[in-house]
């Protein structure tokens, strides 16, 4: 179990490095020069500015630098904020994010169960169709689309009551959270509603269930006990990737709901070409998802006694 | 029935003659393919996506013959039009300056209201003349104008005009009108510039006018001095409306279509082509290069997809005048293709061990036979089945970058930046975010639909069974 986590721990720092030198080089693959602009003509500033940055080294030390800065956890200063270290933005930004995705997955989660369990209950009664549309719906329209339509909806329901029930934009307090946060699950949601429909499906017709309804249990011990349980698991194992998705899904929410959040941070990082916070994001990001990937894998093994962490 | 009672007769000896005529087969045998076909027609949500999907293809590629608007033609008199008939607009004679109405004698007493605010002269979008009855005490007065009616809470709206005149009592609006509903409120200021409490209001619909020289310049009318007043001349024609530039919004989607679908189609295709070729490498060397190459596609699979699609759109840059289009096709090559080899891998690996492939090759059968005569049309369904799921998520990826201003450059449509221009002007106008978000969803569902009746069409298991 230990040597489990160990070696998926050590394959991880080794994909780490791998997103960070994938960004190191995608970013100097970029034509020109990240430092230009009208305040910086002159040569003496350039020079300078090029010696802060470290940006007047060869390219192999600044690569050095870079993934020694990276090891101690720091990674570096913005090129368009001044005196601002990425480390800061990102401690200020990311909890944001991070409190707007947990809550995300937790209503994606917890609806994709209930409603693929219901569907499944409901298989092809009314229940099943309405719950299948939205879960089309969810799919198929583009997370922006839905993000705006129903920040449309909160103005029309704030102003037919001529008070504001719910806030349009900004972040703060519960209320602020609710609607984003069922915006940025919805996809997934759909995605897992749509999974455990087709799992409970097939546990149902399992040999286990009918010993379970031979042995004379309740349709509810059959249900909470034998068919929940199992056919959870596949909805487990799509988590990681998932929280991945809301990652960046959060992207559009955070921009469209004008949260403050890492992911709108990003945006705006990346239409000003400010590359130490695009870098740094990134990393961080990848990091990220890469700990939760293995941190899903190792949730996995205590939820399933089947499966042996080796 | 039991041993005991069975009676053997004659009979129950004679040769069954029967037999063969029973295992005829009901019907002609038909390939893989016929037989999926078969089973795909049967599904009704796969073929209506089927339809879809051609009608899409056919309004991306013959649309713009038909409708020959220019997609990035902008025409700043009719912006962010909604949807509408085609319309007809009178020809009336060049405007002529209105000198307006003043009273002699003010009242004194009576409500501080202006009182049976009508028009002057017929509402058109050339001018809309209000006069109203002066209200006593007043030192001028307010008249503003609005788009629905203020009465509930007493929104007035778009501020036209303060008079500080209490003997003039008319104005004339030609602020930017069109041919749709107006609340026009006329309110009394008393000497302070204080409001009135009540106000007078009106509706006024305009008719649609324009003057012959008008006409001509705006290429409306080919020559002003055979129109004659009274004649309806034709307006330019957009049955989805026009977006914030005044660019006709069928003709851009017809376009933007091209490049969502052209993405969506080719990408998927070309990162097929190259998981393909790693994933059956691989596959097929199997040892120590299957684990080499394996462990770098899963170092590619662990990128976070969307960040690394910013960052190599970035990398590549666009030049002045291209579209984008050629750097998301690449990024998205680069990043996708893992996912693919990994899947091609593993059916050659499941194949490979399969009992057939080992009578085959028994049999004398060289690799190049093996490949093309069981290899691929054993995968050959799989991989359509992911190609039709790719597509979709192409489309997204594409709607996407669009949308955070990373995607196709400015004056290229695609529906992904079409929904970005028109999330801004979105309360005003919905038409200019709901036809493109209509179209992606559309098409994201079609391709959805198609690939889970694709899946059961192709599933060996399913075959011949309902």
């Amino acid at each position: 179990m230990l040597v489990y986590i160990l070696k998926r721990l050590v394959q991880g720092a080794i994909t780490v490095w791998f997103i960070a030198t994938a960004t190191f080089v995608a970013m100097h693959a970029v034509p020109g020069d990240p430092l230009r602009g009208d305040k910086l003509a002159n040569e003496e500033i350039r020079a300078n500015l090029k010696a802060r940055y470290g940006l007047d080294r060869p390219l192999l030390e600044q690569y050095e630098l870079y993934i020694g800065g990276m090891l101690r956890g720091d990674f570096g200063l913005s090129y368009t904020q001044e005196n601002r270290r990425v480390n800061d933005i990102i401690r200020e930004n990311f909890p944001v994010s991070a409190t707007l995705g947990i809550l995300a997955l937790a209503v994606a989660t917890l609806g994709g169960i209930l409603w693929g369990a219901l569907t499944a209950l409901y298989r092809n009664r009314l229940p099943d169709v309405v719950i299948m549309f939205f879960v089309i719906v969810g799919i198929s329209v583009p997370s922006f689309v839905i993000a705006a339509l129903s920040q449309l909806g909160l103005v029309t329901l704030n102003s037919m009551f001529g008070r504001s029930l719910l806030p349009v934009a900004g972040w703060g307090t519960l209320w602020h959270m609710l609607v984003p946060s069922l915006v940025l699950g919805l996809s997934t949601m759909a995605y897992l509603t749509r999974l455990m429909r087709a799992s409970m499906l097939e546990i149902t017709s399992s040999d286990f269930v009918r010993t379970a309804r031979a042995k004379g249990l309740t349709p509810t011990q059959i249900f909470l006990k034998h068919q929940l349980r199992n056919a959870i698991l596949p909805v487990v194992t799509v988590l990681g990737p998932q929280i991945a998705l809301i990652t960046t899904g959060g992207f559009v929410v955070e921009l469209v709901f004008a949260i403050p959040g890492l992911g709108r941070y990003f945006v705006d990082a990346v239409q000003q070409l400010d590359y130490t916070v695009i870098m740094g994001t990134t990393v961080f990001y990848g990091a990220f998802l890469v700990l939760m990937v293995i941190f899903v894998d190792i949730l996995y093994g205590f939820i399933d006694p089947r499966v042996t962490l080796e | 029935m039991s041993a005991a009672e069975f009676q053997p007769t004659r009979e129950d000896f004679s040769r069954a003659e029967g037999a063969r005529e029973r295992h005829a087969l009901p019907r002609p045998s038909l390939s893989y393919w016929q037989d999926a076909w078969q089973r795909l027609r049967r599904n009704a949500r796969a073929m209506a996506s089927l339809w879809s999907i051609v009608a899409l293809a056919l309004f991306a590629v013959a649309g713009p013959w038909v409708w020959r608007a220019d997609p990035a033609a902008q025409d700043l008199d009719q912006i962010s039009q909604a949807p509408r008939l085609p319309t007809r607009a009178r020809i009336v004679d060049p405007f002529v300056a209105w000198p307006g109405v003043t009273v002699a004698t003010l009242p004194t007493d009576g409500p501080a209201v202006p009182r049976r605010l009508r028009l002057a002269d017929a509402a058109t979008t050339q001018s809309v003349r209000l006069i109203w009855e002066p209200a006593a005490g007043a030192a001028g007065y307010h008249v503003y104008r609005n788009v629905y009616d203020p009465s509930p809470d007493a929104a007035l709206g778009l501020p036209l005009v303060e008079i500080f005149d209490p003997r003039r009592v008319s104005f004339e609006d030609r602020f930017d009108l069109h041919a749709t509903r107006y609340w026009y409120s006329v309110v009394a200021v008393d000497a302070g510039g204080a409001e009135s409490k009540g106000y007078a209001v009106l509706v006024v619909e305009p008719a649609l006018v324009i003057s012959a020289a008008d006409a001509q310049q705006r290429g409306w009318l080919a020559d002003a001095a055979l129109a004659r007043v009274g004649d309806g001349v034709a307006l330019p024609y957009h049955p989805f409306g026009t977006d914030y530039l005044g660019r006709d919004m069928l003709s851009r989607l017809m376009h933007g279509a091209r490049i969502s679908l052209f993405i969506g189609v080719l990408a998927p295709l070309l990162f097929m082509l190259v998981g393909i070729v790693y994933g059956s490498a691989a596959g097929f060397a199997g040892g120590r290069v299957d684990q080499a190459l394996m462990r770098f596609a899963d170092f590619v699979v662990a990128l976070p997809f969307l960040l690394f699609m910013i960052l190599f759109k970035i990398a590549f840059g666009i030049g002045p005048g291209e579209s984008g289009i050629f750097p998301m096709l690449v990024a998205l090559v680069l990043l996708s293709w893992p996912s693919e080899a990994r899947l091609v891998r593993g059916q050659i690996l499941q194949i490979r061990n399969e009992g057939y492939i080992g009578a085959s090759r028994l049999l004398g059968a060289k690799t190049g036979y093996l490949v093309l005569r069981h290899m691929i049309p054993n995968t050959i369904g799989v991989i359509l089945v992911t190609l039709t799921f790719e597509v979709p998520r192409v489309i997204f990826t594409e709607a996407f970058l669009s949308f955070i201003g990373m995607g196709v450059a400015p004056p290229t449509p695609s529906w992904g930046s079409m929904s970005n221009e028109g999330i801004k002007t979105m309360l005003a106008h919905p038409h200019e975010l709901l036809f493109p978000a209509l179209f992606i969803s559309v098409t994201v569902l079609a391709f959805n639909l198609l690939g889970d009746g694709l899946r059961d069409a192709l599933d060996v298991r399913m075959r011949g069974r309902e």
